[in-house]
């Protein structure tokens, strides 16, 4: 419970259902460190807000340290993924390695059954049918895109294997969030109202750059701009500070075509960020690694959409598994900024097939 | 059954005690400081809870100065009498490593202000030794404050050797009596200090109501500044339902003292043993000899604390795992730590607090339901790794 709107009213909904539920909330940094003026934090707001919700239904509630695994399963990644000049995806981590690993075998030791977390998703049970040989009608668990497609998170749970998704629960995944807020309301939750959250939970000032410097100091802060022919064009102040397909913040004047200039790429070895026009941008094909299927790992090639960041309109592909954990995809049509660090997500429909990290 | 075992965190009201508060709230409205018959009445109210409370510190009423609680009365001992010893150029304070934030956080703060402060260490079984005293103590000592029992592991400290020790050097002594008034005898003669903190609500009081009782002669300076009330030591209209039920709870506590220590450490040691007994790795942390006699504090080796103390409340029983922070989260314990244990033991230890409502039949209970909450974590764990 993360005192947002969407785990509120997800436990609300199983206890409503009667199931017994445990209220769990993740203290993820330390809050305190450093505060001096009053009421200027966040997060310890929105515990206490799981807790009245915890409180307004009736369901034990519980605060659980998870600094040290936070840092080292996401934090530690994420700055990782930047010094390397790759763009991450901490949410996506924090849900396969945090929420459905620590905390699922905590939820475990409790006596819990399930997990259950307010995304905007939807696990389903398929019967495998009578032609599955040894595996005949045994039951697998498909991820499904969330009913509100402006709302879905599937993107950022991909990566959740079999095993976790057996015993993961998505409450809300099944309804449009105006009905959540709707409900929230209706059950009288003291975070009905509550603005969505934004962005990166554990930046709120949503300065990922001064994150990055602050955690590894030795972050290289200088490097040059280079069009695509390597020729220099600019000075930047380290390559961490970028992300393909970029183009606000670059500070550089316009080249001499007058046309704007886009992150291209990122070579973090030579601090070198390559910029040029948006049509250099325009990729067919890339390679995933680290790829989970949640179908049986494909012998031949398969046609699916691809999504490559959270807010990209799958686009038709054909998706070949060339080794165990890798993937080729190529596109029918030209994707702009295909980002190293984010992930590629292979969809059937709604129906998530599997995905890997955008190498 | 609902199993409450922890009574270092705060206790039930007595019965007596909710019928003074509500007697008070009721009929003694008045503001102390009036001069008619309703001030009057509400004066005479706490001048009976002042006399409760000096006679189970064997004080004088006049030397008692009502606060808000044990926090208050920490602030105003170290605040108070640092400032008020500020002109004679001491300029140093010394406490505990174990004290409890209010103690710990008043240096803090005054150590941005200029004050150097020392927290002298304890050994191994929570006891602060005279020596380390002796070693930390300078000329310029203003204050020494150690608190008298422990919140954590229940330590009993050498109060009156460490005030004649600080004496010795002009220093004052301060101790945080918290955990210890109304569980054991406390003589504010005999332990030889200048200045101690209580708290209500520790002992089947109401919260929000303690004081500071002040050795008559010592300087001090206000903390909250105003009227005239507390012969102008502690600005502020009395809480006079408050304070009316922290002087019955001291008349109760006064009462039953050495019965009810008999009867809640036999349930304590009860617990203890029992717990030893059934579950395999498990240890005591801290002096079991010299202890307040309600409470145990014990480790669970291959087992995190958080997830024990999470299995025990789901199960009906409430413990602690020390201090919970303001958050309500779970950090080690500053005292474990302190007395040098593992990170590992720290991190695995519970706290068991018994009191007024606790029976032999709850005490059994534990004893029963822990073995088997505690095989479950370990086998989790074990799995895991």
């Amino acid at each position: 419970m993360s005192g947002g709107v969407d785990s509120s009213v997800a436990a609300a909904l199983l206890a409503e259902q009667g199931h017994d539920v445990i209220g769990l909330s993740m203290q993820l940094y330390d809050q305190s460190e450093g505060q001096t003026s009053f009421g200027s934090c966040c997060s310890i707001d929105d515990l206490h807000d799981a807790r009245r919700v915890a409180a307004a239904i009736n369901i034990p509630h519980y605060i659980l340290n998870f600094e040290r695994q936070f840092q080292e399963q996401v934090v530690s990644n994420f700055v990782d993924e930047y010094a390397s000049g790759r763009t991450p995806l901490p949410c996506a981590h924090c849900n396969s390695d945090l929420k459905f690993t620590t905390l699922a075998e905590r939820a475990r030791s409790l006596g819990a059954d399930a997990v259950a977390t307010g995304h905007y998703a939807r696990v389903e049970p398929l019967r495998l049918a009578g032609d599955n040989g040894a595996r005949s009608g045994h039951v697998r668990y498909v991820l499904k895109r969330g009913v509100d497609a402006a709302k879905d998170q599937s993107y950022f749970l991909f990566s959740l294997t079999q095993a976790q998704l057996t015993r993961a629960v998505f409450p809300v995944g099944d309804r449009p969030k105006s009905a959540v807020r709707e409900y929230a309301r209706l059950r009288n939750l003291p975070v009905a109202d509550k603005p969505d959250s934004q962005e990166i939970c554990f930046i709120p000032d949503h300065d990922y750059r001064g994150f990055v410097e602050k955690q590894r100091p030795d972050t290289s802060r200088n490097g040059q701009f280079v069009d695509e022919h390597g020729s220099i064009v600019g000075a930047h102040d380290g390559v961490h500070r970028f992300t393909v397909g970029q183009r606000r913040g670059l500070g550089l004047t316009a080249a001499a075509s007058g046309t704007p200039l886009y992150v291209l790429a990122l070579r973090p070895t030579e601090r070198q960020v390559v910029v040029g026009p948006k049509s250099s941008l325009e990729r067919t094909t890339l390679s995933a690694s680290g790829v989970n299927w949640l179908i049986d790992p494909p012998t031949a090639s398969i046609r699916a959409t691809v999504q490559i960041r959270h807010r990209h309109q799958a686009a038709p592909a054909t998706v070949r598994a060339v080794a165990p954990g890798q993937a080729a995809v190529t596109f029918d049509a030209p994707q702009i900024a295909v980002t190293p660090g984010q992930a590629a997500v292979f969809y059937d429909g709604d129906v998530v097939l599997g995905g890997g990290w955008i190498d | 059954m609902r199993v409450y075992f922890d009574y270092n965190a705060t206790t039930p009201l007595a019965p007596e005690v909710i019928d003074a508060v509500v007697r008070a709230t009721r009929d003694t409205f008045g503001n102390a400081s009036s001069v008619h018959h309703f001030g009057q009445q509400a004066k005479a109210a706490l001048d009976d809870a002042r006399s409760a409370v000096a006679a189970l510190i064997h004080a004088d009423p006049s030397e008692i100065v009502f606060t808000s609680g044990g926090t208050e009365s920490d602030n105003f001992a170290i605040r108070g009498a640092s400032e008020a010893l500020e002109p004679s150029g001491r300029r140093h304070l010394i406490a505990s490593a174990i004290e409890h934030e209010a103690v710990l956080n008043t240096l803090r703060a005054l150590t941005r202000r200029g004050w150097r402060t020392t927290l002298v260490p304890v050994d191994e079984s929570g006891i602060l030794s005279p020596d380390r005293l002796r070693e930390a103590i300078a000329d310029d000592t203003a204050l020494v404050s150690v608190m008298h029992a422990n919140n954590e592991i229940g330590t009993i400290q050498p109060i009156a050797e460490l005030a004649t020790l600080a004496h010795a050097r002009g220093a004052l002594l301060h101790t945080d009596a918290v955990q210890s008034v109304g569980k054991i005898p406390v003589d504010v003669r005999a332990l030889g200090v200048d200045l101690l903190s209580l708290s209500a609500h520790k002992f089947n009081g109401p919260k929000g109501a303690g004081a500071l009782w002040i050795k008559r002669g010592t300087r001090m300076q206000s903390i909250v500044t105003g009227g005239k009330h507390e012969r102008n030591r502690r600005a502020g209209t009395e809480n006079v339902p408050g304070l009316a039920g922290l002087g019955v709870a001291a008349r109760l506590a006064a009462g039953k003292l050495a019965a009810e220590a008999a009867r809640v450490g036999a349930l304590r040691d009860r617990l203890e043993e029992g717990i030893l007994r059934t579950v395999p790795g498990t240890v005591v942390n801290g002096a079991r000899g010299s202890r307040v006699p309600n409470t145990t504090n014990i480790s669970f080796d291959r087992v995190e604390a958080e997830s024990l103390l999470i299995a025990l409340d789901l199960e009906g029983i409430a413990v602690s795992t020390g201090s919970a922070c303001s958050s309500g989260t779970l950090e080690p314990s500053h005292v474990l730590r302190a007395m040098g244990l593992s990170t590992h033991r720290t991190q695995n230890s519970l706290r068991f607090s018994l009191g007024m409502c606790s029976t032999a039949a709850e005490v059994d209970h534990v004893v029963e339901v822990l073995p088997r909450l505690v095989e479950k974590l370990r086998s989790l764990s074990r799995k895991v790794s």
